[in-house]
Parts: structure tokens; sequence; C-alpha cells
């Protein structure tokens, strides 16, 4: 149905729409600079008074780290309802760009948000006694980035069927917040309790933690370190896939 | 240009839409007047490929909105009721990320953006943040987006809502430019009756049908002569009586009767003389598109 050959380089017409949105992402984030300081802010309180509170900085960073994620990919996330409804992803959607390149461009889009926020967040590593070498540095960086790509593609597949902000705001505190306190941000899994210890081995949130953990050498890191990268990145893929096909069905009621 | 054929949708079990058909023809201005719930903007989903429609088809440019949606809208512009700007990027990076989305860059998208900025009179605020934007420049952004792609037909949804008096006027001059410059046929959906009287052709939806068809001329020729206006106490007692001395057929609403009649000075004349006391007062006009519609369906538009 869609004709490859009829209008100049098929490629222009996957990355371009897909890359235009991905800056728009950017730019957008760089207008609005007090967005870090909202996303960042809270997991940082949050990580200082829990872990001063109970002397031990060091268990509690990569959970934090991963909150700060996590509040960026929602946030992001989060704006498809509106933007859809009123927004830039209105003419998205009546436009010869295919869905699949819109859903790359807005997940890269959130997902490098998350990762540049995730990074300000590394900034506070040494607080953690964590200590990074600089090559070490890249492994760091390609896990947040990861975890942020997860993370994004969870909002995705959250927010494409949801009619109000405040539907979002429900499954957040049900299942995202939730989610993040079993996934060894808190306590490790060698201490949980048995029907918590399952829910944390089905959780792949637990396996982005260790996989964090893992590449700053800080303990508590339960899954091993090939199986943390294989279950978030797998966990990364299926989201994306989810929301290429979600976003390419046919509406038969008003979806916007 | 346009052609739609027994278009049915439902939402559940509401009809929205019921066996609706029509033809706009290139080149033409054509409105969809009915009142909020009419099914407008359904019809405005199915074509601009938003949605599938539950049974019929609709082709634009010969291409079927639920078969080929990709054909369409690359021959469509489409200019929504709410916004569809990004609020935080200034007009040009608005029109430049649409351009990218139709795969157009490079020097071809550099030109169009030129031109659309320079036809909708845009030039010294492309590098405005839209937040910053007045409603009437924000639509006719909406419009320059709309026609980057140079589509061979526009649709809009309720495009004039929300504008006040001079900038709906600035924006039915930037339309009618775009149609006699440029040959783009032009479907809108409106509710509001001067807009719809300055279509080529027009239909009136109300509940999910298709009501009339014509041009503006021809829909108020429907109910010839004048539309004559009575303000009583009682007004379906003063409708009865109407009908029963005069033989005629009147609608009562708003606490008016109004009587369509050929010769509305005579009658004037008449019902005064026939219910002495009985009415507070009268107006005669010309019949408007609101009469028309009122005729019709017993509701009214705005």
């Amino acid at each position: 149905m869609y004709s490859w050959t009829r209008r100049g380089l098929p490629l222009s017409d996957f990355f371009l729409p897909a890359a235009t949105l991905w800056q728009r992402e950017l730019v957008r984030f760089w207008r609005q600079k007090s967005r870090v300081l909202g996303v960042v802010a809270s997991p940082l309180v949050f990580w200082l008074l829990i872990g001063y509170g109970s002397n031990d900085l060091a268990r509690f960073y990569s959970g934090a780290l991963v909150l700060t994620v996590m509040f960026s990919a929602i946030f992001s996330t989060i704006s498809i309802i509106e933007d859809r409804r009123e927004g830039f992803l209105l003419s998205m959607l009546v436009s010869p760009a295919p869905r699949s390149s819109m859903v790359l461009g807005k997940i890269l889009g959130a997902a490098t948000l998350a990762w540049i926020q995730g990074l300000i967040f590394l900034a506070f590593a040494p607080l953690a006694g964590v200590s990074i070498r600089p090559l070490e540095l890249v492994s760091v960086a390609a896990a947040i980035f990861l975890i942020s790509f997860t993370l994004t593609g969870l909002g995705f597949v959250i927010a494409w069927r949801m009619e109000s902000t405040s539907g979002f705001h429900a499954i957040m505190n049900l299942l995202l917040v939730p989610m993040w306190m079993v996934s060894g941000s808190l306590f490790p899994m060698s201490t949980a309790h048995g029907w918590v210890k399952a829910l944390m081995w089905v959780n792949p949130l637990t396996y982005s933690i260790a996989l964090l953990n893992h590449t700053l050498r800080l303990p508590n890191a339960a899954p091993g370190a090939v199986e943390s990268l294989v279950v978030t990145a797998a966990f990364g893929l299926v989201l994306f896939l989810a929301s290429g096909l979600m976003a390419a069905q046919k509406a038969t009621h008003s979806a916007a | 240009m346009i052609q739609v054929q027994n278009l049915t949708h439902r939402y559940g079990d509401r009809l929205a839409l019921s066996n609706v058909s029509f033809e706009v023809r290139k080149g033409e201005i054509f409105g969809v007047l009915g009142p909020n719930g009419g099914g407008k903007s359904t019809l405005f989903r199915i074509l601009s490929t938003m949605m599938v429609p539950t049974a019929g088809r609709a082709l634009i440019a010969g291409h079927d909105v639920e078969r080929d949606p990709a054909a369409v809208r690359r021959h469509v512009g489409v200019v929504f009721q709410t916004q569809s700007l990004d609020k935080a990027l200034t007009v040009e990076e608005n029109l430049r990320a649409q351009g990218h989305l139709h795969g157009l860059r490079g020097v071809v998208l550099g030109e169009r953006i030129e031109r659309a900025i320079e036809r909708l009179g845009l030039a010294d605020r492309r590098h405005d943040l839209i937040e910053t934007l007045s409603g009437g420049l924000r639509r006719r952004v909406e419009i320059a987006k709309a026609l980057l792609h140079s589509p061979q037909v526009l649709l809009m949804d309720e495009a004039s809502t929300g504008l006040d008096p001079a900038a709906r006027r600035d924006l039915s001059r930037h339309i009618e430019n775009l149609r006699s410059g440029e040959g783009v046929t032009i479907l809108l959906t409106t509710h509001i009756l001067e807009e719809a009287g300055r279509c080529d052709r027009l239909v009136l939806l109300h509940q999910g049908n298709m009501v009339a068809e014509g041009t503006p001329a021809e829909l108020r020729a429907r109910i010839g002569g004048d539309v004559v206006v009575l303000q009583t106490a009682d007004t379906a007692l003063l409708a009865s009586k109407i009908e029963q001395r005069f033989g005629m057929r009147s609608v009562v609403r708003d606490g008016q009767v109004r009587v369509e009649i050929s010769n509305g000075h005579r009658f004037i004349a008449e019902v005064v003389e026939a219910f002495p006391g009985a009415i507070e007062s009268v107006g005669l006009h010309k019949p408007t598109l609101e009469d028309v519609f009122v005729d019709q369906t017993g509701a009214s538009i705005e």
C-alpha cells in the first residue's frame, strides 16, 4: 500500500519524520529547562533523606537514579495524551509519515531526555562513594540509556490508549511506583519475604536496577550482569514493538 | 474531488452519521453546516483519515480514505478545530517539522515555507513562538502548515470558532484567495451561519442525517418569500389559531411563533387585525440559513 518508489528516498520518508520528532523533544526541553529541576530534584531529596537517614547512601543510589529516569519518561509520555488531542501529534496522525517512524521519534526523543536527566543525577555519584573511571562512563551511560528507552516504551504503551491524564496518574500510583518499590531500589531481593521476592523476580525493573548496580560496582545486585542486560534489553524491545503495533491500529473511535 | 457515499458511523450504540452522501467538485468551497453534535466532527474525522467509518465510503482525489489513507494524506491538508501546533516552537520551526513529516526537506522545503509564510501574511512573525500569537494568527499558521505539501484539498474543522469577527473575515479572505488563486478545493465544517453563507454549496447535517443540500441561495429559496416572527404570551395557542384561521403551518420556538409566507407584509396586517391585543411584537425578515435549518428540523443551529 505504501509505495517506496513514488517519492524520493525511502529512507528520508521514514527517518526524516522520526528525526524531526526527536529534535522537537530536545528543543522543547531546552526551552523549558525548569523541567530538569522538577524531575531530578524529588528523587535527589528522597535519596538524600533516606540515604543519610539509614546511613547508607550507596544502597539507594541506583534506585534513585532509576526513579529520576522514570519520572522523566512518564513526564514525556504523559504529554502524548494531550498532544494527540490538541497538539503536534494531531497533525502527525494525518500525515503520510509511517506510524512506526512517529513512534521511533517520540520514544527516542523522550528516552534521550530521560537519559540526560539520568546523567545529571550521575553527577551525585561521588556522594554515594562511587567513583567512575572514564572508560566506565561509557558502559554506565549506555546502561542508563537502555533503561531510559525501556521506561519510555512503558510510558508510551500506557499513554497511547489513555483518554485523560488523570488515568495515567492512577496507573502511575498503582503500577509504576509499586513496581519501582519492589525492584531492589529500597531493599535487596535476598532479604525480601516469599511472595515479594517472587514479585521481584518477575519485575523487569529489578533487572534495570541490577544492571545499574553492576555497571557502578555497587552491592546487592541480585540477578547477574548478563541476565540483567538481556532482560532489560528484551523488555525494551517488546515495549517498543508493542508501541509500534498500537500506533498502527486503525481507529474506529475518536482517538483525538 | 471528494465523494461521500452512504457514509455511516456508530460510536457503540449511538448513530453519529447516517447514510450521508454528497460530492464536492474541484475548486469548490463546500460547507457542512449543523449544530454541535450534528455529525460534522465525525464526518471530518473520517475524511481526514483519523477514523474509519462503520459503513459506506469516502473518496478524496480518487483515493479511498479507509483503504488507502497514505495516498489520501498526501493530497489533503487538514486544519483542526483544536490547535495542532507546538506552542514551544516558532512559526517557522512548526512549518519545518510539518514539511519533514511529508518528506520535504532542503531547498524545496525552504521555498515552500517562504511561500506559505508569504501567502498567509506571517512574514513578520516567523520567528515568534506560537504561544505568543493571537488566536487569529495561530489559525493562519495552521492553514500555512496544512498547505505546505501543496494539497489539492483542504479540510477545515470549525476553523473560525473562537475568532473575533475581524479575524473571521480575514480568514475567509484567505480561504477565498486559496480557491481562486490556486484552485484548492475546500471543505469546511461550521455552525456559523455567516461562514456557511459564503460557501459555494452546503449540506445541512442534523443528528447525523443530511437534511438539505444546495447553494445558500437555493436553500433560502426553498422557504420562499418572508419569515414572520410573532412574539406572544401563549405561543401554542397563537400557532393553532393561525393554523385554523389562515391554514398555515407555523413553528414555535424560543417563545416565538414563526411563519414562512410569500407576502409577509400583508400577512402581518391580517394577523394583527385577526388577534387584537394578543401579539406583543412582530418581525419580518428574508429567509436565512437558520430559517432553512429550523424549517427542515425544527431545531436551531447556534
